[in-house]
């Protein structure tokens, strides 16, 4: 760390690192320079004119963006002469601009308006002809208005910067210049909409949110999104009931300004026609709505018989339900029903890795690794595609710390671009391929570990010891797919482990075993969709789904509970690299429960006690007894991440690799659950492909522009 | 993308001219010389002059829109760019524009119906002390006055 | 080739070959004295260059005026980085018109310049980037090159002296701003010609992020004949702390305009009237531009004044690029306001927001007035508004396009106002109208 500097900022003496930028080491001591075209992490532009301040014994006023602070300068960010400025700008900025804010879907988040309000100029002496150009629609979500546009080029930087994908340029010069799009007329690119997101005025508009409701008319609920297994915060604009809007322009959460296009643009599904509303039953063949009372009764009932002539249960659960619906169904599970054979469908080997470490020198990543690890290295996956949070943040990690990355892929990625050295390779022949690289992951002198799902079984015991090898501090870890696929695992929704990677002493039949077997009496699936691929052998099993659609599964019910979404529910969720979150309902959707009370009520029916059925009863009880998740609570109810860890200690039981499977979802596709997103669907790049030419600009370029 | 051979091989030892991995550097001078040839900067030399200095495309496009001399649209066959920023302006350089534009029957950054002239009013060419001043073409015409722009001209139908 | 006739006045130390026969091929330039000052240099350590540059008072001729020799000194001894040489020859300043003579008539003075700068910090390769529009002397300098790398002027083990050196031509492609020496790097690496942020400056980091010497061509062209007859004689030329000649663009209402090499320093009534051969047709002085369009006017009584940086900036305007016009009383000073914000509008690369929504604006503006639409505040307004780009924008266009606006207003607002008056006259109200955001 460079050694502190002392200043005067109106008065104030602060300190900071030599070599600070003012605008930071201001901000950092409460003092705002306004700026349109600083934006922290992405590279500097000094165009805006904005943040010009005056410093003593300097001739004239300089940008607070780029200039550095230095020991003894005196800096005065409000003075008269600086507000004469700003007014200025401000009126140079409105003459182009179309002043439609009325219409304008930035209205009362603009920050143009901010600006305009707090310096007031308000007036203008602008008689002149403004130059009009018509807006444009560059994707069904992206729109652009380029009268509004004030050319901060923050749009251009997050897209080649952030995203490493540069579809957006500036073309034309002097007054006319106008920001476009990577393909002339249209956009082809991750449809991320960060764009949007950081754009200061309306010139950049979502095509899901535009002219749907002003800002101040929506509730904000901050959630985490329900897609992948990264676990973006995710803020919820929602109006009766309605979710219309999805962003992180507060930068909150793990994942600060990013989301990529499911989590701003897929939580559409949440109000698909087709959601379901009431439990259904069959009768005479045919799957008839009918009262929750019927429903469960129906239901409790048969369980209980099934139960009391020591039938067979079979229990799949889901990679997207909280932490506390999947104990609270393993629990009642196991110790009410008696049923042994319980599990979901497995994205990652998690359990192997935490039974290789034991012992092991390596550990298991935190999410801040990411940005901080000086070496990173990223075999079997299509990270933009399948992780983009962790992409974005190794990205993010490369332009301000020089991160070294490596990439063992089977196909072209993103990360190539500026890796520092990559190849390609099928799965099985992974680890040899690191073999040349030895030395200078050495070098390093640290190392995170980044693995897909072909990494499995063996291959993850063979990779801990090449890590181990390194004589290096050595942190993994192993890539999931679903929003809580890391905390299904560490709930103990498998046979073979009780919550915590406790051992069961009597494992049960796994998900593929229970679809194979033919005795099974009854079939209870909470928010899964087995049965797009594979049919049940048991053919007179009672079959039970929860879900949020008529699915392939549900369909073939005989009882379907309407669930709730994860946006509809409080609870937590445990992403990618153990970091637990909660969930906060934002929406509602009539006639559904969350699958906790829909569990809760069928145990009561059967007058089992499993405990009180509300996540934070659960929750409460998950901390006392699940190892690793005593979390801190304050940290968690004020929306923050909190990082559970589970046991550094053998996992006695071997689990069947074979059970591993990865979902292959791309950036546009979400599981049985992105069929449900009109958005996802209706993007030009739906389905999208795994290991296709990456899209983006020269590294060389794009380094340049960071420094 | 076909060129003739003198400009392909102009274009790769244009690629020779910038340090290593510093290619993009051939990009202004590729499209320069290309345009001469090809008539105007198409998107298929967008492209050709993308692939050939490893930047996408949107990445030559911000640079053609830059510069005042790259044009997407097809000029005449003589491009005749008459000056009239202050020195020229000073002795008759918007007169001559004026004169220009009756002489040609088109206006600014217009084309002639046969495609053979275009017209173009131009800032500063460096022929200050020369005034007032036109380019046709890449070739300068000094101290140009109405009687001579017309003999330039009628000289250059005369050659079709 | 010459354009006009060379005058009697004139001191030829850098046009010393202009008008000889085939002036620009090799041979003519080895029998007169060419390259030798390069032959000289071998010689010399980098720091007896550098001084010697230093001590003949050379100021940069692309507009800043900036001592060459202490330019050359911030280049970093020691750099892991090569270092380059970039020659700028856009010349794109209204009023200035002399690179293109230097090129024309004497490439290799150029080269040799070119070659004692790369021998004083140790560069490996340079580029002289000439404006698009001059695409004639591309071919010239191509030339040129061709016979100096024939020769062993250029490439590897020069002379057998060890010493590898690769010059280029790099056209540009009609651009004011890639004048500007940051904006010129960043065109000369194939980008949108925006200038960059400094520090660091290009002795520091220049071309592709390496240490660079930046220079105009008249510059580089003094170097020769600098260490060919000794900085003293040079320094000598010229005033204190102005040392050498100069190449004035003479251009405007004189009988004889054209290009002369005058000793820095010279009379600018003389210059007008003895080299200039007097106004033409007889007429009054009203004013002069003294150094190309971004410098203020001149009213003529200011005019009687040394044309050296120190003097210009004394009388508050510039030397700036050599380009002086001259105008007549018949000169409409309005018109000639908006001509000039014309181009800086149509110039400004629009990067940022004082320059690229101001210099519209003031056209916008002064193209009323011109036209006596305007009103007495809109000539407050205009001058107004110049003030508030005025040492604000990202790069000095903003400046250029300012400081001659204020200039015009402050010193001829009589015009301003009689075009207002006649408007005024015809159509009652000279109110400035005012709209609120409101609405
Ligand atoms: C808008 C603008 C345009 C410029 N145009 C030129 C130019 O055409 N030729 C030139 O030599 N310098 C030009 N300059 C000055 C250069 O930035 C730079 O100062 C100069 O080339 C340095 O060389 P010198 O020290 O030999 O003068 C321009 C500066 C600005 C701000
Ligand atoms: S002042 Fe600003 S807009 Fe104008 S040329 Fe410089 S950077 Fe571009
Ligand atoms: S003003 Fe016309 S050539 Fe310079």
């Amino acid at each position: 760390m460079a050694d502190l500097v002392t200043l005067t900022v109106d008065g104030k003496q602060i300190q900071a690192p030599a070599g600070t930028l003012l605008i930071d080491a201001a901000k950092r001591a409460g003092i705002e320079i306004p700026a349109f075209c600083y934006y922290e992490g992405y590279s500097l532009q000094a165009a805006c004119r904005m943040c010009l301040v005056e410093v003593e014994k300097a001739p004239k006023l300089l940008a607070g963006c780029t200039l550095p602070v230095a020991e003894g300068m005196v800096v005065y960010t409000e003075s008269p002469a600086v507000v004469a400025a700003r007014k200025t700008t401000l009126e140079f900025l409105l003459t182009n601009h179309p002043l439609d804010c009325p219409v304008c879907d930035k209205g009362g988040e603009c920050e143009l308006q901010d600006m305009v309000f707090r310096y007031g100029a308000g007036e203008s002496r602008f008689t002149e002809v403004k130059h009009h150009v018509d807006e444009k629609q560059w994707s069904p979500f992206v729109y652009f208005d380029a009268p509004r546009c004030i050319l901060c080029y923050r749009c251009v930087r997050v897209c080649a910067e952030g995203m490493g994908v540069g579809a957006l340029g500036v073309v034309n010069r002097g007054v006319i210049s106008e920001i476009a799009p990577s393909h002339g007329d249209h956009l082809e690119c991750d449809e991320c909409g960060m764009c949007i997101d950081i754009c200061p005025v309306g010139a950049l508009t979502s095509g899901a949110y535009r002219y749907k409701t002003r800002p101040w008319e929506m509730n904000h609920v901050g959630t985490i999104c329900t897609h992948c297994s990264n676990g973006c915060k995710t803020t919820l604009g929602v109006r009766n009931g309605e979710i219309i809007r999805a962003n992180n322009r507060d930068r909150s959460g793990i994942n600060g300004e990013f989301l990529c296009v499911k989590g701003r643009f897929g939580f559409d599904f949440n109000d698909n026609p087709e959601r379901l509303t009431s439990p259904m039953m069959r009768v005479d063949g045919k799957l008839e709505p009918v009262s929750w009372s019927t429903a469960l009764t129906a239901v409790a009932t048969r369980f209980a018989e099934v139960k009391q002539r020591g039938g067979a249960f079979g229990v799949i659960g889901s990679n997207h339900t909280t932490n506390e619906e999947n104990y609270y169904l393993q629990k009642f599970a196991r110790q009410g029903l008696g049923a042994n054979n319980i599990d979901h469908f497995r994205t990652g080997d998690v359990a192997t890795l935490v039974d290789a470490l034991s012992g092991s020198s390596g550990t298991l990543a935190r999410f801040d690794d990411f940005y901080t690890a000086k070496a990173a290295l990223v075999l079997g996956v299509d990270l933009a595609q399948q992780q983009p949070l962790l992409a974005f943040k190794l990205r993010e990690n490369w332009r301000h710390h020089g991160l070294k990355l490596f990439a063992v892929t089977p196909g072209p990625v993103r990360e190539d671009k500026y890796a520092t050295a990559f190849t390609r390779v099928e799965a099985g022949q992974q680890l040899a391929a690191l073999e040349p690289w030895r030395d200078q992951l050495k070098a390093a002198g640290e190392l995170l570990i980044v693995y897909g799902a072909s990494i499995k079984g063996k291959a993850v015991r063979d990779l801990v010891a090449f890590g181990a090898s390194l004589g290096i501090p050595v942190k993994y870890v192993p890539l999931v797919d679903f929003s809580n696929s890391r905390g299904a695992i560490d709930m103990g929704l498998v046979p073979e482990l009780l919550p915590g990677f406790k051992p069961s002493d009597q494992p049960g039949l796994t998900a593929p075993e229970m679809l194979a077997a033919a005795n099974l009496d009854v079939l209870w699936i909470v928010g899964a969709n087995p049965f797009e691929r594979t049919q049940p052998a048991a053919q007179n099993a009672f079959i039970v789904v929860h879900d949020l659609f008529l699915t392939e599964t549900a369909q073939r019910a005989d009882v379907v509970f309407p669930a709730s979404s994860a946006y509809e529910k409080n609870g937590t969720v445990t992403n990618v690299t153990g970091e637990l979150q909660k969930l906060k309902a934002a929406a509602k959707t009539m006639g559904a429960k969350s699958d906790l009370e829909i569990v809760g009520l069928i145990s009561k029916e059967m007058g089992i006690k499993t405990g009180i059925w509300t996540p934070d009863a659960v929750f409460d009880e998950i901390r006392k007894t699940v190892h690793g998740y005593n979390v801190p609570l304050p940290i968690i109810a004020t929306g923050g991440a909190a990082q559970t860890a589970p046991v550094n200690g053998r996992v006695k039981v071997e689990a069947n690799p074979a059970l591993i499977q990865s979902a292959g979802d791309t950036l546009y596709t979400s599981g049985s659950l992105g069929r449900y997103s009109k958005a996802l669907t209706s993007v030009l790049e739906y389905p999208g492909q795994l290991y296709h030419p990456a899209r983006g600009t020269p590294v060389a370029e794009e380094a340049e522009a960071s420094r | 993308m076909k060129f003739s051979p003198e400009l392909d091989k102009k274009l790769n030892d244009l690629l020779t001219r910038y340090p290593e991995g510093r290619q993009r550097g051939a990009l202004i001078p590729m499209l320069m010389f290309a345009q001469d040839e090809v008539g105007a900067i198409t998107k298929e030399l967008i492209n050709e002059v993308a692939r050939r200095c490893g930047v996408t495309p949107l990445q030559v496009d911000e640079v053609v829109g830059y510069y005042s001399m790259m044009h997407k649209k097809p000029l005449g066959k003589h491009h005749v760019q008459v000056c009239t920023n202050i020195s020229c302006l000073l002795v008759g350089g918007e007169e001559l524009y004026e004169h220009a534009c009756k002489k040609l029957g088109i206006g600014h950054k217009e084309v002639t119906q046969d495609g053979q002239f275009s017209l173009e009013e131009v800032e500063c060419m460096g022929a200050c002390s020369w005034a007032p001043a036109i380019q046709i073409g890449y070739d300068f015409h000094h101290n140009v006055t109405p009687e001579r722009f017309d003999q330039l001209i009628d000289a250059l139908k005369k050659v079709q | 080739m010459l354009y006009n006739e060379p005058s009697p006045l004139e001191v030829r130390v850098l046009t010393r070959r202009f008008g000889l026969p085939n002036s620009a091929h090799i041979d003519t330039y080895l029998g007169t004295d060419g390259y030798k000052a390069f032959a000289k240099a071998l010689d010399m350590t980098q720091e007896q260059i550098i001084e010697e540059v230093k001590a003949s008072g050379l100021r940069g001729r692309g507009g800043a005026g900036f001592p060459t020799g202490m330019k050359w000194g911030f280049v970093p001894r020691q750099s892991p980085k090569p270092k380059y040489i970039v020659v700028n020859a856009d010349e794109s300043e209204p009023g200035t018109c002399k690179d293109r003579l230097l090129i024309e008539n004497d490439p290799h003075q150029l080269i040799e310049g070119v070659l004692i700068a790369a021998l004083a910090v140790g560069a490996t390769r340079g580029w002289i980037y000439i404006r698009g529009e001059y695409r004639y002397l591309i071919d010239i300098m191509d030339k040129a090159l061709a016979e100096a790398y024939a020769r062993g002027y250029l490439g590897q083990n020069i002379l057998g002296r060890g010493f590898h050196f690769d010059l280029y031509t790099h056209t540009g492609a009609g651009a004011y701003e890639c004048g500007e020496e940051s904006a010129l790097l960043e065109s000369l690496e194939g980008k949108r010609g925006v200038p960059r942020i400094r520090p660091p400056f290009p002795a520091v980091s220049g071309a592709f992020q390496s240490p660079t010497i930046l220079n105009n061509v008249e510059t580089f062209c003094a170097v020769p004949p600098i260490l060919l007859d000794g900085a003293a004689k040079f320094a000598a030329y010229g005033t204190p702390k102005n040392g050498g000649t100069r190449l004035f663009c003479l251009s405007g209402h004189v009988n004889k305009p054209g290009v002369y090499e005058l000793p820095m320093g010279f009379n600018l009534l003389r210059m007008i009237n003895e080299v200039g051969g007097g106004m033409r047709g007889g007429k009054k002085l009203k004013a002069v531009i003294p150094g190309g369009s971004s410098c203020p006017v001149l009213k003529a009584e200011e005019c009687d004044l040394p044309m050296d940086f120190d003097s210009l900036m004394k009388a508050k305007s510039m030397l700036g690029s050599g380009g002086v016009v001259v105008m007549d009383e018949t000169t409409d000073m309005v018109k000639a306001a908006l001509r000039i914000m014309k181009f800086y509008a149509h110039e400004s690369c629009g990067w940022c927001i004082p320059c690229r929504e101001g210099t519209t604006w003031l056209k916008k503006l002064l193209s009323r007035l011109d036209e006596g639409r305007g009103t007495r505040a809109d000539i407050d307004l205009v001058g107004d508004l110049s003030k508030n780009m005025l040492g604000r924008t990202f790069c000095p266009l903003g400046d250029a396009a300012a400081m001659p606006t204020i200039s015009f207003v402050e010193k001829f607002r009589d015009e301003f106002e009689a075009k207002v008056a006649r408007y005024a006259a015809a159509a009652g109200s000279a109110e400035p109208r005012l709209i609120s955001l409101a609405q």
